[in-house]
């Protein structure tokens, strides 16, 4: 590969320092006694609107997000943008659902989405189910982050070692250990004013040099531009990409990190304040997916000093070409940096969310059920070093390219959790085994849909002579709510005389 | 159970005000809308320059239903 850039890697190296430092302060920031569980993972959920603005928008836009999502529209064009949508549907969701979710889990002492059903249907198992997920769905994810990582190390020119990307997450693992969620939320405000200004930057000053926008969206080839019209009978692309951003959408908030963001704010209306606020990171987003674009007209593929590069990382390479091949060198170290924390702090959120679900809904509920406070807060800060461990030895498995592919078969995963989690919140109608039932049946089918495309996400569905090609996570969301309301049905009938359990009363909801 | 079932009433926290949700649902969700390049504005094909103002319509309405929903 090309020679080490110096100067990109200096200005990298002290942006890193910095957060570093932070990270490890941040144990001192809002102080609580880091030996109980809500204080190490959730940050005592002391956060107001503008600190949870900065964690929730630092946790859900990931570096795959800087990477990947402009490495789409570089690599198929238009149908990158369901990006977009995804981030316009999410925050209804956010709005209406999670505020309800947030009393509740403050009401109880709930940690986690296992805490929550295991209390709101006493049913260990299926709280297991939901506990399990999470994790499932969690370490490819950060496993995704890291490779956002390996992205811009190889873009400064390091390549043939593992060692930056190791230090990195030696790093990144003793701050999480030491100062548990506070440290995401310190170094988010510095991660998310730095890509602010490379986002900015890039949109700024790229298309200027390339000749404006319309001269840039000329060079997209023509079948890239928009998605293609589907033919008769047939959903075509307009159905994938709607159900994609959908899909998507309905997914995100589940995911253990989301929520272990969103618990951590102070009020049920800080979370409703962001559904109005986070949209600024979906405008940021969309800006980027759009520098994919830019890449493609600036044709940086076919330039031999990057050739190396494509060859490593695929598409994914597109971002930190363009960079590399618009920015000065002291501003590229700028913007790989926003990427390289970019991928830590959602890291680092993801691995305390899923040590809080395993000390909670694994150990304490199957293995050590009276583990004093201190004890369940030491173990969660163990796991969260195993659980990053074994991420990292995960990439060693998982082809780049694929990386935007796997976050969706998570996705497909994840969205099984919906109906006890969602569906809960607002009700206890439906049975607690029903409910399991329904995620099993959703989880396999998922699983094996996603297979048999490759790991694809669009499934072509057919129903009679329609085509409706789908996003896999959508289609086997219905197949599992029909399941739980069907036996919700039957059990019901069965049953004359039934003990529901609840620990959960109306008015713990809302305010 | 059937003593917090009854006690269920989701009144206090629902608003009609909510259904404005839909608009922005229905505008981004349903690409016939927008998958076209023209007009464009400043070269921005419209396919994408409409999505990005959606997040903008978006972000608005949902402010615009915290204020009134908040009140």
């Amino acid at each position: 590969m090309h020679d080490v850039n110096w100067v990109a890697l200096s200005v990298f190296v002290l942006l890193f320092g910095l957060i570093t430092w932070l990270g490890f302060a941040a144990a001192r920031w809002r102080q609580g006694d880091l030996d109980q569980l809500h204080e190490w993972g959730l940050a005592g959920r002391r956060f107001g609107t503008l600190i949870t603005w900065f964690l929730v928008g630092g946790d859900l836009y990931t570096a795959y997000t800087f990477i990947a999502v402009p490495a789409l529209a570089f690599g198929a064009g238009a149908v990158a943008f369901f990006a977009v949508p995804y981030t316009v549907a999410v925050y209804p969701l956010l709005f209406l659902v999670f505020p309800r979710l947030w009393h509740v889990c403050h009401k109880h002492g709930y940690i986690t989405a296992g805490d929550f059903v295991r209390g709101r249907y006493g049913n260990r198992w299926l709280a297991l189910a939901i506990t399990l997920t999470g994790i499932v769905a969690t370490m490819p994810y950060i496993a995704l982050q890291l490779v956002g990582l390996q992205v811009v190390i190889g873009g400064l020119g390091i390549s043939g070692t593992d060692l930056p990307l190791i230090i990195a997450f030696l790093i990144l693992a003793a701050f999480t250990y030491t100062s548990g969620l506070r440290a995401p939320a310190s170094i988010a405000i510095v991660k998310d004013l730095l890509i602010y200004v490379t986002a900015l930057a890039a949109v700024i000053v790229i298309p200027i040099r390339l000749g404006g926008l319309g001269r840039i969206f000329a060079a997209v080839p023509h079948e890239q531009l928009l998605l293609a019209v589907p033919a008769p009978h047939s959903a075509g692309a307009y159905g994938a990409y709607a159900t994609l951003a959908l899909g998507s959408a309905l997914a995100l908030l589940l995911y253990p990190h989301s929520l272990t963001a969103i618990l951590s704010a102070s009020s049920g209306r800080a979370i409703r304040r962001n559904a109005a606020l986070l949209p600024g990171y979906s405008l940021m987003l969309g800006l980027l997916a759009l520098v994919g674009f830019f890449a493609l007209a600036a044709g940086v593929a076919k330039l031999p000093e990057f050739a190396a590069g494509f060859e490593q990382f695929g598409n994914n390479f597109a971002v930190p070409a363009l960079f590399l091949h618009s920015f000065p060198d002291w501003f590229v170290g700028v913007a790989f940096a926003a990427i390289g924390i970019g991928a830590l702090v959602p890291a680092a959120i993801m691995s305390i969310a899923a040590a809080n679900l395993y000390t909670r809904n694994i150990h304490c509920e199957f293995i050590n059920r009276n583990p004093t406070p201190k004890q369940e807060a030491q173990l969660a800060k163990w796991v969260s070093l195993i659980v990053k461990a074994g991420a990292l030895v995960f990439i060693l498995f998982v082809p780049t390219k694929f990386a935007i592919y796997l976050q969706l078969l998570g996705g497909i995963w994840m969205i099984q959790t919906l109906p006890a989690l969602v569906i809960g919140v607002y009700t206890r109608w439906l049975n607690d085994w029903a409910l399991l039932v329904g995620w099993a049946v959703g989880t396999y089918a998922g699983t094996a849909m996603a297979i048999s495309q490759d790991l694809k996400p669009a499934y072509p569905l057919k129903l009679g002579d329609w085509n409706l090609p789908g996003y896999t996570a959508f289609y086997t969301l219905i197949v599992n709510l029909g399941i739980a309301i069907v036996l919700t049905l039957a059990l019901n009938a069965l049953s004359a005389r039934r003990v529901v359990a609840d620990e959960t009363v109306a008015t713990d909801y809302h305010a | 159970m059937s003593n917090t079932e009854a006690k269920r009433g989701e009144r206090s926290t629902w608003s009609w005000w909510y259904l404005l949700f839909l608009i922005q649902f229905a505008a981004v969700l349903w690409p016939p809308l927008y998958n076209r390049a023209e007009p464009a504005l400043l070269g921005l094909p419209f396919f994408y320059w409409y999505q990005l103002a959606c997040i903008v319509v978006a972000a608005v309405i949902t402010a615009l239903i915290y204020l009134i929903t908040e009140s």
